[in-house]
Order: structure tokens, then C-alpha cells, then sequence
């Protein structure tokens, strides 16, 4: 029947205004999915933006450690030993810490997260980091442009007049230059500032640091050295975790994703918005398919199998996904982008979660008409004589 | 040539039953009839006499219970659901009520019926239903939905679509009670047309005195019991 006439088709623009609503249902929980789907990854990729600026080709950090904010101190002499491993090029100590900032603006203090390392090296491309030569002045900062806004205008005032002075942990400080980073979840804003600076803001053991960055050698094998260190540094201290640049991104965003309740509150007001969906296409399709029911037993007395008439629910099922899904989509690369200027966290409609969404709809839609076809079995065509 | 004398519709002692247990209640009798090639034949009979649930059992919509029906030489006693809905594609049905597809023009409801035909082309589909709808004097209304269309307008599609396809059986239930008397004979007068033209077989259920004299023969159902009687007593 290639020929024949689209009565699914027909049906759904027949009934313009309920088509409408079914639309706006349907658009509504995708972007329901989608703000929760788009949130949630936003959350997890933040949390790991610093871990990707790192150019670093191998990470040191303690056991102890659970994520970036939650770090735990290990002895800078195991990071020196790894500059032994054959193919290591440099090893940079980093020190990571919390301090409260005081807004040059308003005098308010917040919390903010401070690396320290030392300047003659760089820790991040020049992209994000272009200018490191203020930190050789004493305290002296770089402030990350991308943090929150509560912050205060500090880049503004920086392009003003050059540089911006406030209150570190207390101490006075000067913000001698800017880099992006941006907010994460854990933190709201980034300074930088060299390791002397970070040890004169917070009174701490020089000899211990909170992450190691080391780089290696162009074509050094990194597995080969990873294998090395855990051999010899790793393994017989028990001290220290090595861990390859993948891994350490992926020990970040576990932490977020399992040990926090993020992705389960994500998840659920994703589903929640999937269960809307169907809730509402059920009844878009439920009623349409009564209204129809004595036509439909028409159909059936013709000569038309149950077959065909399923055929008609299932196929309106799916135009109205793709009908529902196409807006909202478009809709949501807005509403991200609005998101991601309000909220400085990196949110962008990717392609993987475009189609997981598009998958998701589609399945609300199919399972939908899955349930409201029971009713086409009712229509019984010896009722209608 | 017994091809042409084998009845169309042959129905020899035919009981049904509803309900079940203690409910059971016969609504038909043991009822035997037969309808050949071309014929049009009335079945009259007050409200409650098992006419309707005749006519649903000849038209494939229930299983025959007891006794044998044979459709087009198919028996119907005992037969498979698969089997009764293919016998349905040879029976053009004209119910009370129009029963067209409100998403639907005039033509695609027309349609509709051919579409249970695959070996034509959409072309020709779209032909002999827009010949269908000038014959019933509808070819202006062709692409109008059926809200857009009158009462007797909108039975006249329903016959187009329950005869484009030429069955060789027309069952029609009361197809003029919701239409007035001009309109009723109208109707009547094309169904009767159409199926001579195209040798099938008519068989009508009506209360409606106005139209017996398109009948042939007239069938009285009472009880559930079948029993012929003369045209002229009826009219009279």
C-alpha cells in the first residue's frame, strides 16, 4: 500500500489546534530532558576544565585525594623522583588551595581557588594564559576573567587601570594580569599566583604540594613512563597515585558523577521530563484514537486489518516526535547559550546528547502509542451497524 | 452456467446466540435465505428482531455460530478470523450512520476503499473514485471534508465508497433513516442504479415504507424468524 492515503498524516493536521498542544507537550518535556541532560554534563565538564587546561602528560597526586576540591597533600621528593624516569622532561609542583577573596568592589568575601606554581614555567597554553610575568612581583595574582560575577568587576577595573588591589586570605595582594578558565562546580573562581606568592598567602610545608603536572620528552612513550613511576614511585611508597591525563580527567568527573549527588538528581528531572512526555502523548493519542474509534471500526468492517490501524497510531507517534523534538531542539540551543552567559558554565548542545534526546523522545512517543493502541482493539465493527 | 444461478449470499439454518450461562438469549431462529447475483432485496422487521445482527453475520463482522452461511461460496460456519476480514474487501457496506473519515476529502474517503486493492496504481485509484463521486452527482464536492457536506450528500459519498470498488454484495443498514424524503429516495434510487449496473447483490434493512418498490423481493423478520412476504402487502 505505497500508494495509499497517509491517514496518519491527515489525522493529525485535521485537528490543528490539538496538534498544537501535542507539540507543546512534547517540546516541552524535550526540553525538560534537555536542561537536565545539558546541566548535568555542563557540571561535570566544568569540573574537569582545569584538568584539560593542564598541559601536563602525566598527574601526581596523593590517594588521599577525592577531587579537585577536596585535595590532600603529598611530599614534593616523590614528584622529584619522577624527573629521574627516563623521557621525563619537567616536573611542576602545584599547590591548590582555597582562600577567602575580598570583591574590590563592594568589600564582600568569597571563597576562591588559588594554584600556585612557579611562573618560570607554564602550567596551561597560552591561549587561556598568556602573560605569567606579574607573578614574579610579590604578591602579586592572575585572576581567572571567567570566574562569577560575585567576584566583582575585577577585569574591568584591570583594563581600566592596570591593575586591581584587594585582600587574599587576609593578606594584600595585587591582581597583575587576567586569564579564562572559568567557573566550575567546585569553584567559583580561579586565581594564580607563583608557588613563593602561594606559600606567603598560606603558611604551609614547602615540601608539600597537592598535584604534580610532568611533562615528557616528544615521543616518549607515556604508558612506558607510567609504568615506570608506578613501579618504582607509586607502588613501594604508596604515598602517590600516577595517573595518565585521561585518567585524571576521568578520576575528577567520577568523583562527580558517584561520590556526589549531581548525576542522580540530573538524571531524575531528566526522567521526570520523559515521563511527562509520554504522560502527554498518551493522552494526545488516547483521545485522538477514541474520537476515532467508530471510523476506525468502519475501517475495520472494509476490510482493514488491526494491523493497519495500529500502523496509523504508531505512525502518528512518531510525526509527532520528530515534530515535537525539531523546535524544541532549536529552542534549547538557545536557552544554552543564555544559560552559559548567566551562568558562566560550559553548556553546549553536542551531538551525542542531540540524538540521545532525539532516542529518548522517539521512545516516549513509540511506548505512548504503544499503550493507547489497546483501544483500537475496542472498536468493534459489529457495533457500528 | 451454474456459476450465475449459485446464490451470493446463502444462508441455511442459522441461529445466534448472545450472552452466555444463564444469559443466553437466541436472537436468531434457525433462519435460511438466499440472495443471487443482482437481486435487491429488503429485510424489514421491528426494532429487536435480530435484522441487524443478520446482517452483521452475512457481513463478516461476527463468526456464524450455528447453522451455515456461505458468502460467494466461502462458508462462514467456523471460519478464521484472517478469513472473515478478506471476505469484508468483497462487501460494500453502507451503515446508518455515514461513518466517513472526518480527516478525510470526499475523494480520499472514496479512496479509502480501493486502497484495499494493491494491483491499481495511485492514479487510477484516483480516477474511479472521482468517477465514483459523479456518479453519485458528488464531483463538485470531491475535495470537501465531510463536516462540509449535507446529510444526504454525505450518505451518497459513503455509497461511492462502499461500491468503487464493485463488491459483488451491498449490505445497507437504514442508510435513509437520518435523511429526509427526497434526499432518502435519492440515495436509494442510486444504490439501486449502481448495483445493477455493476451486478451486485443489494440487501437493505429498512423501516422505511417509502423505498420498498426498489426492492425485488422483501424478507420480514420477526422474532428472530425469517418469512417472505408479497411487495404489494407491504405497500399497500
Amino acid at each position: 500500500m505505497i500508494f495509499a492515503i497517509p491517514l496518519a498524516w491527515l489525522q493529525l493536521i485535521r485537528e490543528k489546534v490539538r496538534l498544537l498542544v501535542a507539540l507543546a507537550g512534547i517540546g516541552f518535556a524535550v526540553i525538560l530532558m534537555f536542561i537536565q541532560l545539558g546541566f548535568r554534563d555542563a557540571l561535570f565538564d566544568s569540573s574537569v576544565r582545569l584538568h584539560q587546561a593542564l598541559e601536563g602528560d602525566i598527574f601526581m597526586m596523593s590517594p588521599q585525594s577525592t577531587a579537585l576540591i577536596a585535595l590532600d597533600s603529598f611530599s614534593r621528593r616523590r614528584l622529584l623522583q619522577a624527573e629521574g624516569v627516563p623521557g621525563v622532561e619537567s616536573v611542576t609542583p602545584i599547590y591548590i588551595s582555597f582562600a577567602l577573596w575580598k570583591n574590590p568592589a563592594d568589600r564582600s568575601t568569597r571563597s576562591i581557588q588559588v594554584m600556585g606554581y612557579d611562573p618560570s614555567q607554564s602550567i596551561v597554553s597560552k591561549d587561556l594564559l598568556p602573560d605569567s610575568e606579574a607573578l614574579k612581583l610579590r604578591d602579586y595574582v592572575l585572576f581567572d576573567r571567567d570566574s562569577r560575577p560575585e567576584f566583582g568587576p575585577v577585569a574591568e577595573l584591570f583594563e581600566e587601570k592596570g591593575y586591581v588591589t584587594t585582600e587574599v586570605a587576609g593578606r594584600r595582594v595585587t591582581v597583575g594580569g587576567l586569564f579564562n578558565l572559568g567557573a566550575s562546580f567546585g569553584a567559583d573562581g580561579n586565581l594564580v599566583t607563583s608557588d613563593i606568592n602561594f606559600l606567603r598567602m598560606f603558611d604551609r610545608d614547602p615540601g608539600l604540594i597537592d598535584m604534580g603536572m610532568i611533562r615528557l620528552d616528544p615521543g616518549a612513550n607515556v604508558d612506558k613512563a607510567i609504568a615506570l613511576m608506578r613501579k618504582d614511585i607509586q607502588d613501594p611508597n604508596g604515598d602517590v597515585l600516577v595517573l595518565s591525563k585521561d585518567e585524571f580527567i576521568a578520576f575528577e568527573r567520577d568523583y562527580w558523577q558517584n561520590s556526589t549527588a549531581i548525576g542522580f538528581i540530573f538524571n531524575l528531572g531528566a526522567g521526570i521530563g520523559w515521563i511527562v512526555g509520554m504522560v502527554i502523548v498518551y493522552q494526545i493519542l488516547y483521545t485522538d484514537v477514541a474520537d476515532h474509534l467508530a471510523e476506525y471500526a468502519t475501517l475495520k468492517a472494509m476490510g482493514y486489518r488491526n494491523r493497519y490501524l495500529l500502523s496509523v497510531v504508531f505512525q502518528e507517534a512518531v510525526v509527532l516526535s520528530i515534530l515535537g523534538f525539531i523546535p524544541a531542539f532549536f529552542l534549547c540551543i538557545g536557552l544554552y547559550q543564555a544559560t552559559e552567559n548567566a551562568t558562566s558554565l560550559p553548556l553546549q548542545m553536542t551531538q551525542e546528547r542531540g540524538t540521545f534526546v532525539f532516542c529518548l523522545t522517539m521512545a516516549m512517543c513509540v511506548i505512548s502509542g504503544a499503550i493507547a493502541v489497546r483501544k483500537v482493539q475496542e472498536a468493534d465493527p459489529a457495533d457500528i451497524f | 452456467m451454474t456459476a450465475a444461478t449459485d446464490p451470493i449470499i446463502s444462508i441455511d439454518h442459522v441461529s445466534h446466540y448472545f450472552g452466555s450461562g444463564r444469559l443466553r438469549k437466541q436472537v436468531l431462529y434457525e433462519v435460511s435465505a438466499r440472495v443471487d447475483p443482482g437481486e435487491v432485496v429488503i429485510l424489514m422487521g421491528p426494532s429487536g428482531s435480530g435484522k441487524t445482527t443478520l446482517l452483521t453475520l452475512i457481513g463478516a463482522l461476527r463468526s456464524t455460530q450455528e447453522g451455515s452461511l456461505r458468502l460467494l461460496g466461502e462458508e462462514m460456519y467456523k471460519a478464521r478470523k484472517s478469513q472473515l476480514v478478506r471476505l469484508r474487501r468483497n462487501i460494500g457496506y453502507i451503515f446508518q450512520a455515514h461513518n466517513l473519515l472526518n480527516a478525510l476529502t470526499a475523494r480520499q474517503n472514496v479512496q479509502m476503499s480501493l486502497d484495499l486493492h494493491p494491483n491499481l496504481t495511485a492514479k487510477e485509484k484516483k480516477t474511479r473514485s472521482l468517477e465514483m463521486l459523479e456518479a453519485v452527482g458528488l464531483l463538485d464536492w470531491a475535495n470537501y471534508y465531510p463536516q462540509e457536506l449535507s446529510g444526504g450528500q454525505k450518505q451518497r459519498v459513503a455509497i461511492a465508497r462502499a461500491l468503487v470498488s464493485s463488491p459483488r454484495v451491498v449490505l445497507a443498514d437504514e442508510p435513509t433513516a437520518a435523511l429526509d424524503k427526497q434526499s432518502g429516495r435519492d440515495v436509494v434510487e442510486i444504490m439501486q442504479r449502481l448495483a445493477r449496473q455493476r451486478g451486485s447483490a443489494v440487501l437493505l434493512v429498512t423501516h422505511d415504507n417509502r423505498i420498498l418498490d426498489v426492492a425485488d423481493r422483501i424478507l420480514q423478520m420477526e422474532d428472530g424468524r425469517l418469512s417472505t412476504v408479497q411487495r404489494e402487502e407491504v405497500i399497500a
